[in-house]
This record gives structure tokens, C-alpha cells and sequence, in this order.
């Protein structure tokens, strides 16, 4: 895939305006994600209602990749379960890394839009952040972060 | 519009045959995504010309063998083209010595082993080593290390908002317990060229030595390291057109001698029982182990070719590409340089405003374009500039004019996608 198609307008309409950008009030779960390779980070914030996120808000300083996935991801989390997020982290992590059969079953949509990072090492971090930030945060774990040892999207993706 | 015409006349009217020098680095025809490469990160790494290339190549077909200890024909002739490329560095940097020539796996390495060689020796409990705000990540954490370890402080030299040192705080860090001063030759993020010969003239003048990192210095102008007096002076290969892992570790002999050992094993002993062991003399003390023989010698290689075309030619081309480029990107709508020392080597950082640096990076590296993006190992002088990272274009001598052409032609459009 040429890299070109990663700048798609979707994307760039998402970095522009940003969706669910700010805080939440009386949030359930919330967790800061790092990027410490270049300083990017992001605030998630969520409200469980039962096992069904009811609100979700972001905001941090990113590039246009991240903070597009971060606006994407809320739209398409909100109002789904717990379980199906958790599944939708998986599929997208193993989009970013190139793992996913795009033809074959699953539940991303128009998120296939950041499959072009599986073709830039070094860009697949800034698309993870947000869901990586987001199971953070259903987990209650409040700080994480790309280069963390426990982080299970550490190993696969190497140095940036 | 005088500067971009005296640069293009002077370009036209320069000695180097631009094209011809193109021709001597084969990875220069490089196309990337369909686009020739316009290579922009040579502070980063730079490239490798066809002579050193053919250098490697006929060291490993035709007189490898490791250094030092065999008496065959391949042995020999080994430590002797080995020791030829030492001679070669020093006359680089106008050493006094051969001896005074270690060679190391790099500029971080050459640090380290001051840090252990010297610092550990002779710097204790309460003493001060001076840094400098500019200084890259390999000139900062060693020497934390060392603080923390025997409870020595660091004082740090502050910048002006131009990226350029404050002297006068220089000169008021020192007291009776600064042991140790530790500056950049050249910045690597912004291109300032440090006064780093009064910085020593100052340093010496209280008894305290210095050690200059001119990673950045060395591939781009003249250096002479009695000139400046300097007492260490570190620099690597692979951004002087060498190979990377090798670098090289100047010191005087004298401080040389005094300092204990690095790394031990082999090379760096004169006899070794289990009751004691004595050390080889300079430079072997410096050097344990099988060496990266080859690429020592290529960088031997390397310094013949930059000497080919001329340190004074290579400055002057490589200022032509700096003054060309600062003129075109100040007219990109939104961009701000960060750096803007008076003195400055070819290094133009800048961000472009609502644009993130790692967006940049990859729309640009679409037209073939390679820059560097991030934090550039400086993050203390990217937290005094308050700028979370920057975009890198950093020129080499054998870049052009057409190349920043389409270099900022290139980031026209990313300006444009993004507002």
C-alpha cells in the first residue's frame, strides 16, 4: 500500500475536528497513554454503564495518525460493550501490524482506513495509542505507555 | 533574495563538481516510491562513497586477519593498514601523536570511556562537572551516571532563545570544586557552532579539563585539536562518510596515561597472571578486544576522501545549501526554524504550525525526501525551547540546490493538506 493513501480525507477530517474531544465529568475509567519515542500523549476517559461504555472523551498533544484514530475510536466504541471494544482493540492491533486478514471477518469498517501503517514501522505506534490507552483504561490501569514491558503491543512492533 | 542569488552564484561558481561528487555515492540514485531520494538526514548518518566502499571490500577479499598477534603475511599486513588509519586520523585532527588516537565504537562510546577512564578516577564526592543544555543524550547521561555514583553535581550552561550558549553563566558555573566540563563542538538538533576554543582557554585557565563530543563538527569543517587545546575530543565514522561502528576518542597522552582502563581483555595487557595484571601502553590500553578492524580502516578511507575534496570546500558548499534553504523555508507559510545561531553548520530544524513533526516525516518522505523528526536525543533543549520535537533537514556536501527545491516544494503541500 502506498503511504499516500494513509493521509486520506476521513483522516485528516478527524485531525481537524477532532470527535469527543475534552473531558468527562464523573468519568469510570480513565488512563494516559505515552508515546515516549516522540512525547505524544493522550487522556482517555469513559463511563461504563453496566458493561456498555455510555460516554468516552479524549484530548492530548498527537500527530494527525494518532489523534485521528483517537477520534475515530470514540465514535465507534460508544454505545458497544465492554467485550465488543476488547475485540475491536484486538482487530485493530492486528491491523496496525499487518497481522489482520482485511478480506477475511471482523468488525473494523471504515477503520481499515489506518491499515497503510502496517506499511510504516514506525508509524504504527501513533495509530495503537488510542486503544492501547482505551484497554488501559477498561482495565483500571491509569498510566501506560508504548515502551512499557508489560505492554502487550510492546514486543511485536520493535524500535520505532 | 541578495542571499539566494549569492548562494546560487557562488554554487555555480564554487570548485566542487557537484555531480561528480554525486557520482561517488552510489545510494544518491536511490529511488523512493518512485521518487529519487533527496537525502536530508546526514546528521543523523551520512552516506558512503564508492572509495570506501571499495576500501571494505578490498580489506575483507584480501588482508583480513585479526591484528596484534599473528607473524603471518595477513596479520601484518592487517595491523599495519590498521595503524596506517590511526596515523590518518591524526593527521585529520592534527594530533601530536599517533598514540593519542583510540579508536572506540563511537561517540557515545568515546564518552564513556572518558567517564570511566578519567571520571571515576578522579572525580569524587561533591565535585561539579559543567554541561552544556545543548548537549545530545550521549554527553548527558554518562556523567549522570558518574554523579550518582560518587555523589558529584552537574551544572548545566543555559541557551538564549536562539539555541546559542550563555558564556557569561559558563563562566559563573566554575568554583573551586568544578572538576570536569563536558561540550558540543556543533548542535546536533540546531546546528550552533559552540566557542568551545575560549570555553577551554576558560576551563584551563582554573586547572579543569575538557572534553569536546564534535560528532556533529568533524564531517564538516576543518578541526585541529592542539589548535583548540581540547583534552578529549570524540567524533564517529558513519557521519563522515565511514562506516558506523567505529569512532574515535582524541586525548592528550599525558591524560591518557594517568586514566585507568575501560573495557578489559585481550590487546589491552602487557602480562596477565592470576595475581596481576599489567596494561598495555597507549592506545592499546583503550582498546580491548578484536577491534572492527575493517571498519577502522575504512574510515582511514573516508578521511582520504573527504581531504579529496577539501574540509574549506566542503564548509562552503554545505553553507551555500544552509543559507539557500533558511531563505526558502521562511517563506513557507506557518514555519518557524528552531536554531538560529549566528554560527551555524547545515542543520535547519523547524516546526511548521498545526503540523505534527512525525506528519511531516512521512508526507514528505513520499517525495522521497528523508528527514529526521523527534526529539533528536536533546530533550532538555527541546523543553527549554518548548517545542515538543522539530523536523530535521540536515545537508551534506554532495546535496544541491534542485534537492531543496523539491524539499520545500514537498512541504508546500503537507502545509497545504493540513489547513
Amino acid at each position: 500500500m502506498n503511504t499516500k493513501s494513509l493521509y486520506q480525507e476521513v483522516i485528516l477530517d478527524h485531525n481537524k475536528k477532532p470527535r469527543n474531544y475534552g473531558t468527562l465529568d464523573h468519568a469510570s475509567h480513565h488512563a494516559v497513554g505515552h508515546n515516549p519515542l516522540c512525547g505524544d500523549h493522550l487522556d482517555i476517559a469513559l463511563n461504563l454503564d453496566g458493561e456498555r461504555i455510555d460516554r468516552i472523551a479524549f484530548h492530548g498533544e498527537s500527530c494527525a495518525i494518532c489523534k485521528a484514530s483517537a477520534s475515530m475510536m470514540t465514535t465507534v466504541v460508544k454505545g458497544k460493550t465492554r467485550a465488543d471494544a476488547e475485540t475491536l482493540i484486538q482487530e485493530f492491533r492486528d491491523m496496525a501490524i499487518g497481522k489482520l486478514d482485511l478480506e477475511g471477518g471482523h468488525h473494523l469498517g471504515r477503520l481499515t482506513v489506518f491499515a497503510g501503517v502496517r506499511d510504516l514501522p514506525t508509524r504504527v505506534k501513533c495509530a495503537i495509542l488510542p486503544w492501547h490507552t482505551l484497554q488501559a483504561a477498561l482495565n483500571s490501569v491509569t498510566t501506560t505507555s508504548t515502551e512499557a514491558e508489560e505492554d502487550p503491543m510492546h514486543a511485536a512492533i520493535g524500535d520505532a | 533574495m541578495q542571499l539566494i542569488e549569492s548562494a546560487l552564484e557562488s554554487q555555480f561558481a564554487s570548485m566542487l563538481d557537484i555531480e561528480k561528487i554525486r557520482a561517488d555515492f552510489p545510494i544518491l540514485k536511490l529511488q523512493v516510491d518512485g521518487k529519487p531520494l533527496v537525502y536530508f538526514d546526514n546528521a543523523a548518518s551520512s552516506q558512503m562513497p564508492q572509495p570506501v566502499i571499495d576500501r571494505l571490500v578490498r580489506y575483507q577479499t584480501t588482508q583480513h586477519a585479526n591484528i596484534n598477534r599473528g607473524v603471518h603475511y595477513l596479520s601484518e599486513t592487517a595491523t599495519a593498514e590498521y595503524e596506517e588509519s590511526r596515523r590518518k586520523l591524526q593527521r585529520f585532527i592534527n594530533a601530536r601523536e599517533d598514540r593519542e588516537v583510540i579508536f572506540t565504537s563511537g561517540t557515545t562510546d568515546a564518552i564513556n570511556l572518558v567517564m570511566h577512564g578519567y571520571g571515576r578516577k578522579f572525580i569524587g564526592a561533591g565535585d561539579e562537572i559543567i554541561l552544556t543544555t545543548l548537549e545530545h543524550h550521549s554527553n548527558i547521561v554518562p556523567w549522570q551516571m558518574l554523579a550518582e555514583e560518587k555523589g558529584a553535581k552537574i551544572r548545566v550552561v543555559p541557551i538564549t532563545d536562539a539555541g546559542e550558549l550563555i558564556i557569561d553563566e559558563y563562566e559563573k558555573l566554575f568554583n573551586e570544586r568544578t572538576k570536569f566540563v563536558g561540550v558540543m563542538h556543533v548542535s546536533n538538533a540546531l546546528g550552533t557552532i559552540n566557542p568551545v576554543k575560549s570555553m577551554i582557554a576558560f576551563a584551563h585557565a582554573r586547572g579543569v579539563p575538557v572534553l569536546v563530543d564534535g560528532a556533529q563538527a568533524v564531517p564538516h569543517m576543518k578541526v585541529d585539536v592542539q589548535d583548540l587545546d581540547c583534552d578529549f575530543y570524540a567524533f564517529s565514522g558513519h557521519k563522515m562518510c565511514g562506516p558506523t561502528g567505529i569512532g574515535i576518542l582524541y586525548g592528550k597522552a599525558e591524560l591518557l596515561e594517568r586514566m585507568q582502563p575501560f573495557k578489559g581483555g585481550g590487546d589491552m595487557i602487557l602480562s596477565v597472571t592470576f595475581e596481576k595484571t599489567t596494561y598495555n601502553t597507549i592506545p592499546h590500553k583503550f582498546e580491548a578486544g578484536t577491534p572492527p578492524i575493517a571498519s577502522a580502516i575504512g574510515l582511514g578511507a573516508a578521511v582520504d576522501y573527504l581531504l579529496s575534496i577539501g574540509m574549506d570546500a566542503i564548509a562552503s558548499q554545505e553553507l551555500d545549501l544552509l543559507i539557500y534553504a533558511t531563505e526558502q523555508i521562511s517563506r513557507v507559510p506557518g514555519v518557524r526554524i528552531i536554531g538560529t545561531a549566528a554560527m551555524k553548520t547545515a542543520v535547519l530544524s523547524f516546526e511548521v504550525k498545526g503540523v505534527h513533526p512525525h506528519d511531516i516525516g512521512t508526507l514528505l518522505n513520499q517525495d522521497g525526501v528523508a528527514v529526521r523528526t523527534g526529539h533528536h536525543c536533546v530533550q532538555p533543549v527541546m523543553l527549554r525551547l518548548k517545542v515538543p520535537a522539530t523536523t530535521r533537514a540536515s545537508f551534506a556536501f554532495y546535496n544541491t540546490l534542485a534537492e531543496v527545491d523539491t524539499f520545500i516544494a514537498s512541504l508546500r503541500t503537507v502545509q497545504k493538506i493540513f489547513t
